[in-house]
């Protein structure tokens, strides 16, 4: 099981905060991530929807799209940060 | 400097509001080599009377590790003598304090550079996010990043 985190927009449009997912063993990287996750229903395919937008943080550290993601504690996908 | 102690890097998220002399004051105790200090403090605007306030979220243990991040990178690049980071979450009206930078060094301008840089890394690297509610009661949209604050960036590269 792998710890999702969603926050602001994406929260919104998944519906939810945070979930705990099995994923599918050829969702290796972030950008996998994102792409699986369009799959299983509209709020995620909206909050998702434009993928390049999608910050994707893992284990509390920025990475970028092509990052593997095995063993990720937690993944965190969100929009550009507006903070300050 | 043998004996000097390490430059404190303090960072807190908090829904309270901060006391910007007191942090200085704190920050700065004891430290005698400290020249100049430069404190920021961002607020929230009106928006000419548009907004009632703003919402801050953000993703509570990331958002103080990137900060304490951004702000040992500023110790290090101007040789720091201490640097405070204070944000605040939650709901925040006009005129109320969001975020506070206060850098301290030998010198003015490591002073000002270090406030400087830890503010720009901040406003595009920490996981915080701002929606505004607006005076007629109507809930606003997120606030949508913007490319200045990327192109802020790129002086320090």
């Amino acid at each position: 099981m792998t710890r999702l985190v969603y926050f602001a927009w994406v929260r919104e449009r998944i519906g939810k905060g945070e979930e705990d997912i099995d994923l599918p063993a050829d969702v290796t990287t972030g950008a996998a991530l994102l792409s699986y996750l369009k799959t299983l229903g509209d709020g995620y395919a909206h909050a998702l929807e434009h993928e390049s937008v999608i910050r994707i943080a893992i284990n509390h550290e920025h990475v970028e799209h092509d990052e593997p993601i095995a063993g990720a504690r937690e993944i965190a996908l969100f929009p550009p940060m507006t903070g300050g | 400097m043998a004996g000097a102690a390490p430059a404190p890097v303090i960072v807190r998220v908090q829904r309270d509001d901060f006391d910007a002399a007191a942090e200085t004051a704190r920050l700065v105790a004891g430290r005698a080599a400290a020249g100049a200090i430069v404190s920021f403090t961002g607020l929230c605007r009106d928006e000419g009377g548009r907004l009632s306030a703003l919402e801050l979220e953000h993703y509570p243990g990331m958002a103080e590790a990137e900060i304490e991040r951004i702000c040992r990178t500023a110790v290090t690049r101007f040789s720091l003598l201490g640097i405070a980071a204070i944000h605040r979450i939650g709901r925040i009206a006009p005129g109320e304090n969001i975020v506070l930078v206060i850098a301290a060094a030998p010198h003015r301008r490591a002073a000002f550079d270090g406030a400087s840089f830890v503010m720009d890394y901040l406003k595009t690297a920490a996981p915080f996010w701002k929606k505004e509610h607006f005076a007629d009661g109507s809930e606003g949209g997120w606030v949508a990043a913007k490319d200045s604050d990327d192109t802020a960036l790129a002086k320090w590269s």
